[in-house]
């Protein structure tokens, strides 16, 4: 029997099993989109390394894994206040997939913003979501979000109502548990952004030191009219931890679509990023940065597509590989046929740390239009041994010259992040993970000082 | 934008076409092993060469034709095409011009290309391939005295048996693609030079490619081989009647260069695209490949492709000496509905390995083009560099440029840039042009020249002069 089918007859098992205890019956609906998703996932089977998307990455250890589903959402406060962004921000928190509302906090939604969690939301009035939910993350995309349309019970709805703006972030996190077996889970989010709208949303991926389980997430974005929407992920889980993510998002007119996609944990990492520019005046820009180390894995894909004339999008991702690490980099934008005036910038940088790490980087181009300007780059290199030596000459020592440097590298990315206790916090994660491991902590408290 | 006279330019007709009627010793189409034995046994070749044929065969079978590429075009009958084609009396070649039959050099003179003069002038030898087989070889005399051998690779296997079995297959293993593999199975001719240690090749060699006769296959192999410290220049130019039947084009390049060696290889490929429906037109599915398996050896790939109905083309580099250096120059133009699907692969297996790939398209028309390219950096090679920059410039709003290029880089001490752009013919260079009296025409000439000169510049002399008038041909006109 093929990995897929033990895989899934397992998880229907486990599923079942929870599901009995369930007092009410699902909408007839959510029965049949999952069906459809349990067909394709079976059809489709595990990627392998010959399917062209996944031609540098392998999901072994997910495809042989044994992962359980958890049971509850037990967390301990104080555990979780270590790892939490220190943010004022409306949170909703899941633990190993299952939502706590112990460690959420929705007291005080303004006025037009809906927060809640996606099982509530089905259980109240599931026609609302029924519409949206899957709209754009067809069964179609990936194996894995076939599996998400089978499994997905819990998760986040946020919706943003017209001419609303919510100046608090929204705080979407997923604590991953060290658990004596495995478990997975498959959250979904949904984020409707109305007209004229502005949010920022955080999916804050963390966990355990020692946990080793299976995230499985799709998230879909609606942005109608004139929305603007920061989107964050920032993907810190443990170095054993599994985790595959899609985000798809639809744009309308004149909407704005930021992404930042920061991934410093994971041992196998798979993000895939779909923007459509459905309107005209849509903007989408990317901005991504990965840090690997040992032998993680992070694979991210991207994707724009100019369904319209006179849209625009921006990409810069940037890459360090350290050890054995092994990073992976597609990005491609498609220009539909008469999808004039676009304009498209695309980069990729990486920076290797040492010999044994690979990156492997395809940005790529596919233009039907012919009244567009486009761009990509993609550089690989080290750092620059003139640079470093230009530090040591002003007294600072080789080891802090290279820190200092590597995190300029990243500094391109970071820079463009407007919320500063995530941007502080990933500098000093990415000082922390260089192999000189010099103390950036002290430097930063340093330069705080002299400002104050 | 005077869009009558663009239409008329861009419907012009090709003025390469036209069949000659030579008497052809052809076989009916099919393929299978006796039909293979019939070339080797043609051929004259020993047994062994006829084994090899057949190994290819056998694993040509097995093979899947490729479908990763960008590309359209209805399934090939493989069973369908003559597999063999050559002018009538093989046995009996001309030993000079004169002796040439009158019709293929009226051919030549047609193509503009006339081959004593030409010859005579240019100090260009010639190794002028009609149909399948070499039809005469000039300048051997002088090449000699150098020690290069340049002759058709059939003369090759029968008087140089050793010098071929050493190198062929090694560059292009005989089941390295679908292609390849019905290539090594049925080729029928190409070139073969070798060049010896310390020799610089007194002049530049050339071979034109003609494919002629209908409904038969073009398998053509080439091998060069440089030893240490030897040097060529290798031109390669190609030209096809029109006619209705696509034609199947699987060639196979293999170059291969000791240390210090420098191979340059320059082609100008223009062969029939097509009508403006798009049919007819060559299918090109080619080989190339070089193997600097020497150090510091250096192989400089420069391509201007301009016809075929489908390309499907990489040349690449196997950099596997210290330090040496692959080149990769191309100008690819697409119109109507034509579509390549072309680029390199710079494969840096040693220390300090070097490549450079530059690549402009230009898509017109209803055609698509694409840069496929990859850079692999190998964990041995430190200090690795590469290069990349690949532009494409789009006329007309039903024409499409894409570009795919993959990295693979494992090893930290490796530089790899990429630069990729996309875009039009601005309204403000054509403007500024306009306001100074250049007609919008030699304005777009200009332009797209301008664009083309880093790749042109790396052509030789009589090429590129060629080369930009091919390309002008080509686009005169498509600008809107």
């Amino acid at each position: 029997m093929s990995a897929t089918h033990t895989f899934l007859d397992r998880l229907e098992e486990r599923i079942a099993n929870r599901r009995e205890s369930a007092t009410t019956p699902e909408p007839s609906w959510v029965t049949a989109r999952r069906q459809a998703g349990a067909a394709r996932f079976e059809a489709l089977g595990f990627p392998t390394r010959r399917d062209e998307a996944w031609k540098y990455t392998d999901v072994r250890r997910i495809s042989e894994g044994d992962f359980a589903l958890a049971q509850d959402a037990d967390f301990s406060p104080s555990t979780a206040a270590t790892l939490v962004l220190p943010l004022d921000a409306i949170r909703l928190s899941f633990v190993d997939g299952v939502f706590s509302a112990e460690l959420s906090d929705m007291a005080s939604l303004p006025e037009g913003l809906g927060v809640e969690p996606l099982s509530r939301a089905m259980s109240t009035n599931h026609e609302s979501v029924g519409g949206s939910l899957g709209r754009l993350a067809g069964v179609e995309f990936s194996p894995f979000t076939a599996l998400n349309t089978a499994f997905a019970d819990e998760g986040a709805v946020i919706r943003i109502g017209s001419g609303v703006v919510v100046e608090k972030p929204i705080l979407v996190q997923f604590f991953s548990r060290a658990n004596a077996q495995p478990v997975m889970s498959h959250p979904r989010v949904l984020i409707e952004a109305g007209a004229r709208s502005q949010a920022t949303v955080i999916e804050h991926y963390v966990g355990e030191e020692d946990a080793a389980n299976f995230t499985n997430v799709v998230s879909e974005v609606l942005l109608e009219r004139g929305a603007i929407l920061s989107h964050y992920i920032l993907q810190e889980a443990s170095l054993q931890d599994a985790h595959i993510g899609s985000l798809h998002v639809d744009q309308g007119r004149d909407s704005r679509f930021t992404s930042f996609n920061i991934n410093l944990g994971g041992a196998l990492v798979r993000n895939d990023l779909v923007a459509d520019l459905n309107a005209e005046n849509a903007e989408a820009n990317y901005y991504g940065l990965f840090f690997a180390q040992g032998r993680q894995h992070v694979d991210n894909h991207t994707l724009v597509n100019h369904n319209a004339p006179h849209t625009f999008s921006n990409e810069n991702y940037k890459g360090i590989l350290g050890d054995r690490a092994r990073g992976v980099f597609n990005g491609k934008v498609i220009v539909k046929r008469d999808s004039q005036k676009i304009e498209a910038h695309q980069s990729n940088a990486n920076l290797l740390l040492s010999d044994r790490a690979e990156i492997d980087t395809k940005p790529e181009l596919e233009i039907y239009a012919d009244d567009v300007k486009c761009s990509h780059g993609a550089t690989t290199g080290q750092l620059d041994e003139e640079a470093v030596f230009a530090l040591r000459t002003r007294g600072i020592d080789e080891q802090t010259a290279r820190g200092l440097l590597t995190l300029a590298f990243a500094g391109e990315v970071m820079d463009k992040v407007t919320l500063d206790t995530v941007a502080e916090r990933v500098e000093r994660a990415v000082a922390g993970k260089l192999p000189e491991r010099f103390n950036l902590g002290d430097l930063v408290d340093v330069a705080t000082a002299d400002q104050a | 934008m005077a869009t009558e006279e663009m239409e008329q330019l861009v419907r012009r007709e090709y003025t390469q076409g036209f069949v000659t009627d030579i008497e052809s010793d052809t076989v009916p189409p099919g393929l299978d092993e006796s039909v293979i034995a019939f070339i080797s046994q043609k051929k004259g070749e020993p047994q062994w060469m006829l084994e090899w044929r057949l190994e290819a065969y056998h694993q040509w079978l097995k093979m899947k034709e490729p479908s990763w590429a960008h590309l359209n075009y209805p399934p090939i009958d493989y069973q369908g095409i003559s597999y063999y084609s050559a002018p009538k009396k093989p046995e009996d070649r001309p030993q000079s011009l004169d002796e040439v039959d009158p019709k293929l050099l009226e051919t030549y003179e047609k193509l503009g290309i006339p081959l004593h003069e030409r010859a005579a002038l240019a100090g260009v030898a010639v190794d002028a391939v009609f149909d399948s087989v070499s039809v005469t070889t000039t300048f051997k005399e002088k090449l000699g005295e150098a020690g290069v051998i340049f002759c058709s690779i059939s003369e090759a296997i029968r008087e140089y048996p050793e010098l071929v079995k050493k190198y062929l297959g090694t560059v292009v293993p005989q089941g390295d693609n679908f292609f390849a593999a019905l290539n090594s199975a049925v080729f029928t001719d190409g070139s073969f030079v070798f060049v010896p240690e310390g020799v610089t090749c007194p002049m530049e060699l050339s071979t034109y490619f003609r494919i002629n006769a209908a409904n038969t296959g073009q398998f053509e192999r080439t091998l060069i081989i440089c030893e240490k410290q030897a040097q060529v220049s290798y031109l390669e130019g190609c030209t096809a009647p029109q006619r209705d039947e696509n034609q199947l084009h699987a060639a196979i390049v293999e170059l291969v260069a000791l240390e210090d060696a420098y191979i340059k290889y320059s082609t100008v490929q223009n062969w029939y695209p097509g009508d403006e429906d798009g049919k007819g037109g060559i299918y090109n599915f080619v080989t190339k490949r070089a193997d600097c398996r020497g150090d510091r050896s250096k192989v400089s790939w420069t391509q201007v492709e301009t016809g075929s109905a489908i390309t499907w083309k990489y040349p690449s580099c196997l950099l596997r000496g210290k330090d040496s250096v692959g080149e990769f120059y191309s100008v690819a133009v697409t119109n109507g509905r034509q579509q390549a699907d072309t680029g390199t692969k710079m494969i840096h297996i040693g220390e300090g390995t070097k490549s450079t790939i530059v690549s402009k398209g230009i898509s017109a028309g209803n055609s698509e083009q694409s840069y496929r390219g990859l850079v692999k950096i190998g964990p041995r090679a430190k200090g690795a560099r590469n290069f990349t920059q690949c532009d494409s410039l789009l006329i007309g709003d039903r024409s499409g440029a894409h570009t795919f290029p993959y990295q693979e880089i494992g090893n930290s001490s490796a530089t790899v840039e990429h630069e990729a752009t996309t875009s039009k013919i601005g309204e403000d260079q054509l403007f500024y042009c306009r306001q100074r009296g250049i007609s919008e025409e030699d304005a777009v000439n200009m332009i797209v020249n301008g664009f083309c000169k880093d790749v042109f510049q790396e052509l030789p002399m009589e090429f590129a002069v060629e080369a930009e008038a091919l390309l002008n041909v080509t686009l005169e006109g498509a600008v809107g």
